[in-house]
């Protein structure tokens, strides 16, 4: 080596040493990744991606949007007085009618209903209404030609003769090639192609031949627009005479014409009421903060988020509850685990491995069986207040309330999660060897300075890790309080369970986790400052 | 002394002895007696060390002198009053663990105080105490550090301090120096013994390196089998140990076995298991006949003959293996029947080097070999 000190050092077969080194380590690296492999994709599939889903929904809004996609972009330019342009109500009619059709009207209803009551109702309401209102021009229509009524003449007016051919050819349910728009027709009927394509599109989703099917009211209208200003004379496709007639009825005088606005406040008196635009308007981008500002007792209002009523503020209380609980809990827990985890530690090996057992024993019975055990020991007529009033300690005419409410909730959890506090206090304990405390009595400490000064300082990180462990399982705990915590003993995690299997509302009860998730992050984050999170022992 | 142990110890003290044991008695189980029958009294200013092979006691003993063990039966007194019912945080008693037991949590400065806190002294005192205890130790500058942050001996020289920063008149030290290396080790037996000298503190030191023994104390307790076998000043355990054991376990010994065939007034007579015969200071031999094994130092046995006055007795013997130690030489011989028989002699100018096969002759003199028990 000595001719090549200058560069870099060479392995025996004159590869730089450290690629040769790097490349023995990857062996070792791909080695032990494969080894955690399964476990990687398990929790990748099974936690991560949730939580990510989770953290997502919490924000997502694109129903709103994707169901009335002409409705938002025409509202864009809306200020908020008033009632909005005939536009909008235009728009909002054919993006309303091919929702109905597809029976998507009611699932934005539902959502627009969380934000303000009373648009599910209403878009229900609407979406049975509108083909009454949309036949105005058919009938119209039928007076020049009956065929305007029928799926065939439309069909081969409208779509590609190659594709109509092809069509001809299915038999039923079956949607065929996705549709295709004759040449020319997107400039000569620009509004009937796009309504046209629209309902063959969902015409195709549901599996049925666009070319067997007779057109939505949607696509009348919009061909009575488009003859209104377009010129057909030039056109020379299949029904070119039909067409012209229609073009010159819809030239004339008495051709009647349809007014958007009043008919959807004839449909129903609220789309006359702006908060209802104003609702559609601020809930049209395709994210939202919505969710997290009602999981804060807060909502979106044009002039920025705004507290909600005090009436209707019940997540920050769920919140304070739940944190205040969690600390209640954890606290008995240390307060009963400590002297626990102490003879544990202490005991002769005999005794201390049965003292184990029987805090282990509660981990063999079902979470379901020990709650509902709290539940028949605290009932006003359970074996608890029995004893109490045979002791004389409570009269029998006011047994104490210690189920459905606060108290059952805390000593059903303190109960539950005390093992996972006297399991990290024990071990932590265990590694404190006991001539600290003869040290300190032969340096003059009486027992209690001697514990105090010397034992228990070294017992903290055992607390700290019980804390930590028995707070954040608390926090997130659902089952015990929904057995026993009646309505005042209930966590948030009640509440999240609610909207995600009862009310339907995902994005909140997304949102309430996310915020849950953040708590308890801010918790270890402050923890970690203050205590420091090398100073929690799970063991030796 | 400005505590209340000082008035107690202080107003009691019309026995001589500081520490007393009294037929003491100790069984962990009920079963066997760990502490058989243990009597013994130091004086004020005693530098005592218990010396002996491991599990015969010696930890026992002084967790019932410190309070951490009740003695099964018998009086434990310390400056002549009874302190069997006193529990360790009153006795006042310094001591130094194996381990040291320095309290991980706090820092140097703590460790030293917490005694001192714990007897309600002043803010401005216990900074003095603790500021001159560490200097004692030379450890001024440390007394920011956690004691993880020391090495083994420094924290050695904290355990000590703290040990010593409260005043205690008595300090027990079980195996302080157990962990250190040999230099370490050497050094701190030489700083223990100056500072106990300097405060004439009495101390009951464990251990079970002899040397350390030897080197450091006043006297020693040879611990076995749960009984102090010799209790002696160095010297006098070195060079006339009582029995068997105490002769074999400290230092280097020879023995040869044999029978007392004739008792003479200041010394007697051994026929040895070949048949020679050989004179010897009878130690705890009494009759004609009785077995008994004597033991001579392997320096005391001179392979030139001329050199040893009047009285030498002599032995004929064969070297067996020579072995170069550089300031000595250890020459094995076969004696009398023993293969093991060694001896050793300085690496003067005239001395000779003995080749394995050699017959030669060696003597002693009679105070020098003495007839023990035989076990
Ligand atoms: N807490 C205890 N419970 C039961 N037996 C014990 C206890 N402590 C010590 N013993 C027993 O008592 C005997 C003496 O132990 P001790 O610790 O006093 O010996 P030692 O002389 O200090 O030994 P070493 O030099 O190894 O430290 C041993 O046989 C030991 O097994
Ligand atoms: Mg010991």
């Amino acid at each position: 080596m000595t001719d090549k000190s200058s560069g870099p050092m060479l392995a025996a077969d004159g590869t730089p040493l450290k690629r040769s080194l790097s490349r023995a380590l990857r062996m070792q690296k791909v080695r032990a990744l494969l080894l955690i492999a399964p476990l990687l994709l398990f929790v990748v599939l099974t936690f991560l991606a949730p939580i990510a889903d989770m953290l997502f929904r919490s924000v997502e809004n694109q129903i709103v949007s994707e169901t009335l996609p002409k409705a938002t972009l025409e509202l864009a330019d809306w200020d908020g007085d008033g009632l909005p342009s005939d536009a909008v109500y235009e728009a909002t009619f054919f993006d309303l009618f091919a929702a109905a059709e597809r029976k998507l009207h009611t699932r934005l209803g539902t959502r627009l209903n969380y934000e303000e009551t009373g648009m599910s109702s209403l878009f229900r309401r609407t979406g049975r209404k509108l083909d009454d209102f949309g036949d105005v021009y058919l009938d119209q229509f039928k007076k020049v030609d009956r065929a305007w009524s029928k799926a065939a003449p439309w069909a081969e007016m409208m779509s590609d003769p190659d594709w109509l051919a092809g069509q001809e050819a299915l038999g039923r349910g079956d949607a065929g090639p996705p549709f295709v728009l004759r040449a020319g027709m997107e400039t000569l009927l620009p509004r009937t192609s796009d309504a046209y394509q629209t309902f063959a599109r969902a015409m195709q989703e549901e599996d049925d031949n666009p070319a067997d099917e007779k057109p939505w009211a949607t696509v009348h209208i919009a061909l009575a627009e488009d003859l209104a200003t377009q010129d057909v004379s030039t056109y020379t496709g299949p029904g070119k005479d039909r067409l012209q007639a229609t073009a010159a009825l819809v030239g004339s005088a008495d051709f009647e014409t349809l007014d958007y606005t009043a008919m959807f406040l004839d449909i129903n008196d609220n789309w006359g009421d702006t908060d209802v635009w104003r609702t559609i308007k601020l809930y049209s981008p395709a994210y939202t903060s919505g969710y997290f500002l009602n999981a804060v007792d807060m909502q979106l209002t044009p002039d920025g988020p705004e507290w909600r009523d005090e009436r209707e503020q019940i997540y920050g209380l769920l919140f304070k509850r739940t944190l205040y609980m969690s600390l209640v809990i954890t606290l008995s827990c240390i307060m009963l685990g400590y002297p626990v985890a102490w003879l544990l530690a202490n005991l002769p090996t005999r005794q201390s491995n049965l003292l184990m057992i029987l805090v282990l024993l509660p981990f063999w019975t079902s979470l379901l069986v020990r709650t509902s055990a709290w539940k028949v020991m605290l009932q006003q007529q359970g074996v608890v207040n029995d004893v109490l009033v045979w002791l004389s300690i409570v009269p029998d005419d006011a047994r104490l309330a210690l189920i459905n409410n606060q108290t059952g909730t805390i000593i059903a959890m303190t109960h539950i999660l005390l093992p996972f506090m006297i399991l990290p206090m024990y071990s932590v304990m265990q590694t404190i060897p006991p001539t600290y405390l003869r040290a300190a009595k032969s340096l003059g400490a009486t027992n209690w300075t001697a514990f105090w000064r010397v034992y228990f300082p070294q017992s903290v990180p055992g607390i700290g890790a019980g804390s930590i462990l028995v707070f954040i399982l608390a926090i997130g705990y659902y089952i015990t309080p929904a057995i026993v915590g009646g309505t005042s003993g209930t966590f948030i995690s009640n509440r999240i369970a609610y909207h995600i299997s009862s009310s339907g509302n995902w994005g909140l009860g997304a949102a309430l986790g996310a915020l849950l998730l953040a708590a308890v992050l801010i918790l270890y984050w402050a923890y970690d400052r203050i205590v420091g999170i090398d100073n929690v022992k799970l063991g030796g | 002394m400005n505590n209340d142990q000082g008035a107690f110890l202080a107003e009691n003290s019309q026995s001589d002895a500081f520490v007393e044991f009294e037929r003491v008695q100790k069984s962990y189980d009920g079963e066997t007696l760990v502490v058989k029958d243990l009597n013994l009294k130091m004086p004020r200013g005693e530098f005592l060390t218990m010396l002996g092979p491991s599990g015969s006691g010696k930890t026992t003993c002084l967790m019932m002198l410190a309070g951490f063990e009740t003695a099964t039966y018998g009086d434990i007194r310390l400056d002549g009053r009874p302190i069997n019912n006193i529990p360790p945080h009153k006795r006042g008693i310094g001591m130094v663990f194996q381990n040291y037991a320095l309290f991980p949590h706090m820092t140097v400065a703590e460790n030293l105080s917490f005694p001192l806190e714990v007897r309600k002294m002043g803010k401005s005192d216990r900074e003095a105490k603790v500021k001159r205890a560490l200097e004692m130790v030379q450890m001024g500058q440390f007394g920011g550090r956690r004691p993880s942050q020391l090495s083994g001996g420094q924290q050695q020289r904290i355990a000590l301090a703290r040990a010593l920063v409260f005043e205690a008149e008595l300090v027990l030290m079980d195996e302080p120096l157990g962990a250190l290396d040999k230099q370490l080790r050497e050094h701190m037996q030489f700083e223990i013994k100056r500072i106990a000298d300097n405060l004439g503190i009495t101390v009951v030191y464990v251990t079970h390196d002899q040397t350390e023994a030897l080197t450091m104390s006043d006297r020693v307790a040879v611990f076995d089998d749960g009984r102090i076998q010799q209790l002696a000043p160095p010297d006098e355990l070195y060079e006339a140990p009582q029995n068997s054991f105490v002769a074999q376990f400290i230092g280097e010994n020879n023995t040869l076995d044999g029978i007392v065939t004739e008792m003479l007034s200041d010394r007697c007579i051994v026929r040895l298991d070949d048949g020679s015969l050989i004179d010897a200071k009878p130690v705890n031999v009494t009759s004609v006949g009785e077995k008994t094994r004597v033991s001579i130092r392997p320096e005391r046995v001179e392979t030139r003959i001329d050199r040893l006055g009047e009285g030498a007795h002599t032995i004929k013997a064969e070297v067996m293996e020579f072995i170069y130690m550089g300031d000595i030489f250890r020459t094995r011989l076969k004696v009398a029947g023993n293969e093991d028989f060694i001896i050793k002699t300085r690496n003067a100018p005239d001395q000779v080097r003995l080749e394995p096969g050699r017959q030669i002759e060696i003597g002693w003199l009679p105070a020098d070999c003495r007839a023990l028990d035989a076990t």
